[in-house]
């Protein structure tokens, strides 16, 4: 098979798979090359799931706005399987006052961004989640908020893009982006090497090895994030849950288990090496959230745990650009473990970036020349 | 490691006379499942695990791992020697939240 097409996507997470995807329904010839022998093996497949507004950083709120109301409704029947997509809200919920003002500057945050969310009372929360423990004294209510399957998103964007003829190939390390006549046209792989006219970098933390190749370098480290998922039992709730404090995150999955997530704190502090095993500590940890908030699910029990790693950029949001010292170079990563929400309107913008269309909205927020040294 | 290209043609898709056949318990995943999903570009256990689930129930594919991994193997015309194994994940057995909550001697 010939080695040249249009664009060449390195990794095959759920933003390159998505990426892939619209460049192919566009009409135009894509070669994704993905390092692991497996599709989406990276943050795409081992993150919470959340199809969140809520909680925001400003930057990233249209970004997802424009996903919720464009994208994420018609996703499962335009990529012609169920993604489990469920908009059943989100609950953030509080149990002191400080929980109280947390949520509050939070929401106050996202609804000066244009977003429909709320503050409401325990009698409000408890009304639309019954299972609710009693010292929840409050929380913050996004009602178009939440969540989705990340590991059928990230394989339904594959199995469609494969359809329109989109090349992948795994097991393929890109080792070196090559400039052509001062253009970024060449990528040598492991195993061959590719042309194209327009290369996308989405790699998540492993971006930073390919960009090197080309001067590049965005400031990000890896970050863990550990999820675990328990028995399935009867449907019980849908909204998208989460606390001031961030004890834990989760929701109920169509199949009827949950799944939930939480932080130890010690995050960024990881070897950074492989494929990092789920930690002895975090998932007691985030067991012990869950039930402060509902007691009910105590003897639900624990059938895995897992982690995987964040690209946690310096300023928390990603790097969606098209950066003037390489042209065509196209890159999306930094999405520091909120990138599953927004994957389909950044691979979106991505896919127009790749060959030169305007962007569907403003990114300039997003610029690989927003860091600057401090002195 | 060698490079797979996801494209290459697999022989033609044949329904087969025992694809109603469950394969995964847990999950009651059949073997026609399995089979359409390496035709649909699932290539390996990890990848047609989160696309079906087979593996992902009460046993964590204790019971079913290898006849999935024969089945995909079959379907893609190699040894199922050459695939890797599906991760093993914590708890080896499923184990209540309370129980899990208590790892440092705390009683909540």
């Amino acid at each position: 098979m010939s080695n040249v097409s249009d664009v060449i996507v390195i990794g095959a997470g759920v933003i390159g798979n998505a990426t892939a995807y619209y460049l192919a329904k566009k009409g135009y010839s894509v070669t994704v090359l993905e390092k692991s022998e497996y599709i989406g093996n990276g943050g795409s497949s081992r993150n919470g799931g959340g199809v969140r507004q809520s909680g925001r950083h400003p930057a990233e709120l249209p970004l997802v706005m424009y996903g919720v109301q464009n994208l994420w409704p018609n996703l499962s029947e335009e990529l012609g399987m169920d993604v489990e997509y469920y908009q059943q809200g989100n609950l953030r919920l509080g149990k002191t006052l400080e929980h109280i003002k947390i949520l509050e500057n939070l929401t106050n945050s996202a609804a000066s961004g244009g977003l429909d969310v709320r503050m409401i009372d325990y009698g409000d929360a408890k009304e639309i989640c019954p299972y609710l423990s009693e010292e929840v004294v409050g929380a913050s209510w996004c009602p178009t908020d939440g969540h989705a399957n990340p590991l059928l998103t990230t394989l339904a964007y594959y199995r469609a893009a494969r359809r329109l003829g989109v090349r992948f190939v795994s097991g393929e390390a890109a080792l070196e982006i090559r400039k052509i006549g001062g253009r970024a046209r060449q990528v040598a792989a492991e195993n061959g090497v590719y042309n194209a006219d327009s290369i996308v970098v989405t790699a998540g933390i492993d971006s930073n090895r390919i960009l090197a190749s080309v001067g590049l370098k965005v400031p990000m480290n890896p970050a863990l994030l550990e999820c675990l998922v328990t028995e399935d039992c009867p449907p019980m709730f849908y909204q998208m849950l989460g606390t001031a404090m961030a004890d834990f995150y989760g929701h109920q999955s169509k199949h009827g288990s949950f799944v939930f997530g939480g932080t130890t704190g010690f995050e960024p502090y990881t070897s950074g090496v492989g494929v990092p095993p789920a930690t002895p500590s975090s998932a007691p940890g985030t067991c012990r959230g869950i039930i402060k908030y509902f007691p009910v699910l105590k003897d639900l029990k624990i059938v895995r745990a897992w982690a995987g790693y964040m690209d946690d950029c310096f300023d928390h949001i990603p790097v969606i650009d098209t950066p003037s010292e390489v042209p065509g170079l196209v890159i999306g990563c930094g999405f520091s473990g909120h990138g599953f929400g927004i994957s389909p309107t950044a691979a979106a913008v991505l896919a127009q970036l790749a060959v030169e269309e305007t962007p569907v909205m403003d990114i300039s927020q997003f610029k690989y020349d927003r860091f600057k040294v401090r002195g | 490691m060698s490079a797979i290209d996801r494209n290459r043609n697999l022989t033609e898709y044949i329904p087969a006379a025992d694809d109603d056949m469950i394969v995964c318990r847990c999950e009651e995943v059949t073997k026609g499942e399995i089979r359409r999903a390496v035709h649909d570009g699932m290539f390996n256990i990890h990848e047609v695990r989160r696309f079906l689930r087979c593996g992902m129930g009460l046993c964590q594919g204790q019971t079913c791992a290898r006849l999935v991994k024969t089945i995909i193997a079959r379907e893609l015309g190699v040894s199922p020697g050459e695939l890797a194994d599906a991760t093993a994940r914590a708890p080896t057995r499923p184990v209540e939240m309370y129980i899990f909550a208590k790892e440092r001697g705390r009683s909540e």
